[in-house]
C-alpha cells in the first residue's frame, strides 16, 4: 500500500519538476513547485514525520512561495519578453550544469543507503523531534535561529538603506 | 473494521453536506441580517420568508452566460475557483463534531480524522487558501484583479503570523496539537477562552482577515477595485468564489468554537443524568449552536464597522497583532513554568 504510494509521489514530484523547468510561463514554474512541495510532503507522511510534512507545507508552499508568486506577478515576465542569452552564456550554463550533476552522481554512488525506516518508526512525532532538537541538537538548533535573525535584520536594514544615509551622522 | 468505515463514510458525507448546507443558508441569513441592520425587509420572494433564496440564487449562477476573458490564462482561470472551493472544504476533517457515540460497547469518535497534529493541518489549509486568489486574480488578466489578488496575498501573510502565534500560546496551555484531545481537555466548562482571553482575540481577529470578511475585505473593495479579483469572474465560477467565502466563515468558526469555546463540551454535561449518547447528541447541537452563534458575529461585524484603508490594515496586522502576540506567549510561556514548578 505504502509501496504504491511511494511510486506514484515519486512520479508526480519528479515529473512536477521537471514541469518548472521546462514551462514557458513563470508563473506555471512556480505553481509547479507549489505542487512538488506538496509531493514531497507526502513522502514525509509516508515516513511517520507529519509534523515535518505540516510544516514543509505552511513555510514553503504557504509562506515562501506565495512571495514567490507574488514578485513574478508583480514583474508580470512572459516567455516573449524575456531577454536572448548570448551563446558563451549557454555553453557556460551547460558546462555548471554538467559539473553539479558530476559531483551530484560522484557523491551518491559512494552515500551509504540508509536502512528502510518502518511505519511504526517514531521519530518524526513532534514530541521525539522536540526531545531531539532541544536536547541532544540544542546548541546548534538556537545558532541557527540566531543565524536566521541575523538575516531578518539584514535584510530589513537592505530594505531601509536610503532612511539610513539621510540619517545625520 | 468495517463498521468503523462505514461510520466514517457517513460522517464524511454529511460533513460535507452540512457545510454545504450551512453556508447556502449563510447567504440567506447575511441579507436577512443586512436587512435588519438598515431597516429593510431583505429577501422575501422565493418560499415562505424567502426560505427558497439560496436555491434561487444557485439557479441563477448555473444559467448564467460563462465568460473567460480573450487574453486570460485558460487553465488557472478554471483552477483558481476550483481551488478556493476545495480548500475551503478541506479544513472539516480534523473538526471534532461531537464527541463519541456507543455502538454494541464500542466507542466511535464524530471526528472524521483525528490526527496528532491536527492543529498544524488546519493551519497549513489556511496557508494555501491563498492560491486561490491569486491564481484567479493573476489569470484573469486584468489589474484590478491582479491588484485585488495581490492584496490578498499579502493581508492573508500578515495575519497568518500572529494567527500562528496566537496558536503557539493556545498549543502551549494545552500541550497537545491534535484538535481532538484539545477539545477533550475543555470538558464541562473549562473553556480555553478563559485560559487564553488575549489569544482569542488575535485569533478571532485573523479569522476574520484570513476570511476576506469585513473589515478586511480589502481583496474586492468595490469602491477602489471594481470586483477586486473575481472582476472577470462570471457564472457558476464567480458563485463558487462567493459560495467558499461562506465556507470558510463556517469553517473558522468551527475551529474557534472548537479551540477556545469548548466544542462540543458544556457545564453540567455531567452531572445531567443521561445516557452517554443523549449526551454526545446534546453535544453536537450545542456545538453547532456555538459555530451559528459565530457566524452571526461574523456577520454582526459586518454591518456594523466599515473597513479599512490598506495602511491602516498592514500596521494593524504588523505593529499591534504581532507584537500582542508575541507578549501574549511569554505571559503564557512564564505562567505554565511557574504552575509546573509547584
Amino acid at each position: 500500500m505504502s509501496q504504491i504510494a511511494f511510486y506514484i509521489l515519486s512520479f508526480l514530484s519528479v515529473v512536477s519538476a521537471l514541469l518548472v523547468i521546462f514551462s514557458k510561463k513563470p508563473v506555471h514554474s512556480v505553481l509547479y513547485l507549489v505542487f512538488c512541495f506538496f509531493t514531497i510532503a507526502g513522502h514525509y507522511v509516508l515516513l511517520n514525520a507529519q509534523f515535518l510534512a505540516a510544516v514543509h507545507i505552511i513555510v514553503y508552499a504557504g509562506a515562501i512561495m506565495v512571495l514567490f508568486l507574488f514578485v513574478v506577478m508583480l514583474l508580470n515576465l512572459n516567455a516573449d519578453i524575456e531577454p536572448h542569452k548570448d551563446n558563451v552564456l549557454k555553453v557556460s550554463a551547460v558546462v555548471a550544469g554538467g559539473c553539479l550533476m558530476l559531483i551530484m552522481t560522484s557523491v551518491m554512488k559512494t552515500a551509504d543507503t540508509m536502512p528502510i525506516i518502518d511505519s511504526t518508526n517514531q521519530i518524526g512525532v513532534v514530541k521525539n523531534l522536540g526531545l531531539a532538537l532541544y536536547q541532544t541538537y540544542m546548541l546548534p538548533f538556537e545558532l541557527l535561529s540566531v543565524l536566521l535573525l541575523s538575516a531578518m535584520v539584514g535584510s530589513v536594514l537592505i530594505a531601509k538603506k536610503e532612511d539610513i544615509e539621510n540619517l545625520p551622522q | 473494521m468495517e463498521l468503523v468505515l462505514i461510520i466514517k463514510l457517513i460522517l464524511v458525507v454529511a460533513v460535507f453536506a452540512i457545510a454545504l448546507g450551512i453556508a447556502a443558508y449563510s447567504t440567506y441569513g447575511e441579507r436577512k441580517i443586512a436587512a435588519f441592520f438598515q431597516d429593510r425587509l431583505g429577501p422575501n420572494r422565493a418560499g415562505p420568508f424567502g426560505l427558497l433564496q439560496p436555491l434561487a440564487d444557485g439557479v441563477k449562477m448555473i444559467m448564467k452566460e460563462e465568460i473567460i476573458p480573450a487574453h486570460a490564462d485558460k487553465t488557472l482561470f478554471i483552477l483558481g475557483p476550483a481551488l478556493a472551493m476545495l480548500t475551503a472544504c478541506m479544513t472539516g476533517v480534523v473538526i471534532p463534531w461531537g464527541s463519541t457515540i456507543e455502538i454494541g460497547g464500542a466507542y466511535y469518535p464524530l471526528q472524521i480524522t483525528d490526527i496528532n497534529i491536527g492543529i498544524l493541518y488546519a493551519f497549513a489549509v489556511v496557508s494555501i487558501g491563498v492560491y486561490g486568489v491569486m491564481i484567479g486574480g493573476w489569470a484573469s488578466n486584468n489589474k484590478y484583479a491582479l491588484l485585488g489578488a495581490l492584496r490578498a496575498s499579502s493581508q492573508m501573510i500578515s495575519y497568518e503570523l500572529a494567527m500562528g502565534l496566537s496558536i503557539v500560546a493556545l498549543v502551549m496551555t494545552t500541550g497537545e496539537l491534535s484538535i481532538g484531545e484539545i477539545v477533550r481537555q475543555q470538558h464541562g466548562w473549562h473553556w480555553n477562552v478563559i485560559y487564553q482571553p488575549l489569544g482569542f482575540l488575535i485569533f478571532i481577529v485573523c479569522a476574520f482577515a484570513e476570511c476576506n470578511r469585513t473589515p478586511f475585505d480589502l481583496p474586492e473593495c468595490e469602491t477602489e477595485l471594481v470586483g477586486g479579483y473575481h472582476t472577470e469572474y462570471s457564472s457558476m465560477k464567480l458563485g463558487f468564489y462567493l459560495f467558499a467565502e461562506y465556507i470558510n466563515m463556517f469553517i473558522s468558526s468551527a475551529i474557534i468554537s472548537a479551540l477556545y469555546f469548548g466544542g462540543y463540551n458544556f457545564p453540567f454535561m455531567d452531572s445531567l443524568g443521561l445516557s452517554h449518547n443523549m449526551v454526545t447528541t446534546i453535544g453536537v447541537f450545542v456545538f453547532f449552536a456555538k459555530v451559528i452563534f459565530f457566524i452571526f458575529f461574523f456577520m454582526w461585524i459586518r454591518w456594523t464597522l466599515p473597513r479599512f484603508r490598506y495602511d491602516q490594515l498592514m500596521n494593524l496586522g504588523w505593529k499591534k497583532m504581532i507584537p500582542l502576540a508575541i507578549i501574549n506567549v511569554l505571559i503564557t510561556g512564564c505562567v505554565v513554568l511557574l504552575l509546573n514548578k509547584n
